[in-house]
C-alpha cells in the first residue's frame, strides 16, 4: 500500500499541478520552461560545494582512517550489544548517501538482509539523511557561510535516530 | 564549525595514509570524487529543471497558497518568523512530502527553493538563520515512511519481505524528527537571545 503511494506520487504530481495551472489559464508551457531554466543555473552553484565535500569524503574514507576509526569504536559498540558490523553504517551515515548504502549491502552480502545486522543496517540506512550534504548543498546554493548549530543539531538528530533505530529492532526482531 | 571538520577529515586522512603507505589511493580517490562531484551536480541539473519548472507552474496558479493555509497551525509553530503566506511553505511541504515517500531526487529541489526563499527574509545573508536551520533539522533527521533505496537494497539482495522494515524505520525516523525539533528549539533560544 504504502509503496504503491510512492510509486504514484510523481507521476500524479505531474499531472495535477499542470492540470490545475491549465484551469486557473496559466500559460503551461512557457511558465514550466521559466522556471525550469533555473534548474541549471542551481546545479553549477551547489558543484563547488559538493567537489569541496565529496573530496574530504573520499579522502578520509580511502585513507583507510575511516576503517580504523570504526575499528576503535567496535568494543564500545560490543559493550552496548550493537552488531559491529552496522558501526561503520551509523558513521558513513552523515557523510555519504551512496558510501552507507554500500556498507549497507556488504552486510546484507555478508548475512542477508533478512537477518538481525540486515535489518537493523537497513533501518538505520533509512531513518536519516546525509547530514553533511544536505548543509554544504542547501547552504551553499545560498552562499551560507556561517552555519551556526545546524551541524550541531543534525549530528544530534542522526544520533538519537541511529539508538533508536537500535533499540526499535532489538525489541522487534530480536 | 564546518572548516573544522572539513580540514579533520582531509589532515587526519592523509597523515594516516602517509603513515601507512596508502597516499597511492587516497591522490586516486581525490580525483575520481572530484569527478563525481561534477557528474553528480550535471545529474542533478536534470531533475533540478524539471521540478523547478513545476514549482513555478504551482506558483502562478495558486496552488501554493492553498497549501499555505492548510498547513500554516502548524507551520507557524515551526517558523514562527516566516510570513504565513510565504511561497517559501510549499517548497518545504513538497521537500517534506518528497523525503515521507522516499523520493529523494524530488526532495533536493524544493529543498533548494526553500532555502533560496528563506536567504529573501534573511538579515544577514552570510549566516544561517533560524528558520533554515529549523528546515534543515527536519531535513536530515528526514522523517522518512517509504525508504525506496533501501526497499529496492533488500530487494535485489534477495530478501523474503523486502518491505518489513518500514514500521521500525517510521518509529526510528519518528524519534530522530521529534529530537531535532525540540533540540533546534532549544539552541534557538539559546543562539538567538
Amino acid at each position: 500500500m504504502l509503496n504503491y503511494i510512492s510509486m504514484l506520487a510523481v507521476p500524479l504530481i505531474l499531472l495535477l499541478i499542470p492540470l490545475y495551472a491549465l484551469i486557473k489559464k496559466v500559460p503551461l508551457y512557457e511558465t514550466f520552461v521559466d522556471g525550469a531554466a533555473e534548474g541549471w543555473t542551481t546545479a553549477l552553484k551547489i558543484m563547488p560545494f559538493l567537489v569541496g565535500m565529496l573530496v574530504a569524503i573520499a579522502v578520509f574514507r580511502s585513507s583507510g582512517a575511516f576503517a580504523a576509526l570504526a575499528g576503535m569504536l567496535s568494543p564500545l559498540c560490543k559493550a552496548l550489544g550493537i552488531p559491529v558490523d552496522v558501526l561503520p553504517i551509523a558513521l558513513m551515515r552523515p557523510l555519504s548517501g551512496s558510501g552507507s548504502l554500500a556498507l549497507t549491502a556488504e552486510v546484507f552480502e555478508q548475512y542477508g538482509p533478512d537477518s538481525f545486522t540486515g535489518m537493523l543496517a537497513s533501518v538505520m540506512q533509512g531513518s536519516t539523511d546525509t547530514t553533511f550534504y544536505i548543509l554544504a548543498v542547501y547552504f551553499g546554493s545560498v552562499g551560507i557561510k556561517k552555519y551556526r548549530y545546524a551541524p550541531a543539531v543534525g549530528l544530534a538528530a542522526d544520533a538519537v535516530s541511529f539508538i533508536s533505530a537500535v533499540i526499535v529492532c532489538r525489541i522487534l526482531y530480536a | 564549525m564546518l572548516n573544522i571538520i572539513w580540514f579533520v577529515l582531509l589532515a587526519v586522512g592523509i597523515i594516516y595514509a602517509l603513515l601507512n603507505g596508502n597516499i597511492d589511493a587516497v591522490t586516486a580517490a581525490v580525483f575520481s570524487s572530484a569527478g563525481n562531484a561534477v557528474k553528480l551536480s550535471i545529474e542533478l541539473a536534470g531533475v533540478l529543471c524539471l521540478w523547478m519548472g513545476l514549482f513555478k507552474l504551482a506558483e502562478r496558479s495558486g496552488i501554493i497558497n492553498i497549501i499555505a493555509k492548510i498547513i500554516a497551525p502548524v507551520a507557524g509553530w515551526l517558523f514562527p518568523s516566516v510570513p504565513r503566506d510565504d511561497p517559501a511553505f510549499f517548497a518545504i511541504v513538497m521537500n517534506l512530502a518528497a523525503n515521507l515517500l522516499g523520493l529523494g531526487n524530488a526532495a533536493t529541489p524544493f529543498g533548494l527553493k526553500a532555502m533560496e526563499r528563506l536567504q529573501k527574509l534573511n538579515t544577514d545573508p552570510s549566516a544561517a538563520s533560524a528558520p533554515m536551520i529549523t528546515f534543515l533539522a527536519l531535513n536530515t533527521a528526514c522523517i522518512t515512511f517509504i525508504p525506496t533505496l533501501v526497499i529496492s537494497l533488500r530487494t535485489a539482495s534477495g530478501s523474503a519481505n523486502p518491505t518489513s522494515i518500514i514500521g521500525a524505520t517510521v518509529v526510528a525516523t519518528t524519534c530522530g524528527t521529534i529530537f531535532a525539533i525540540v533540540f533546534d528549539r532549544l539552541m534557538r533560544h539559546h543562539y538567538f537571545r
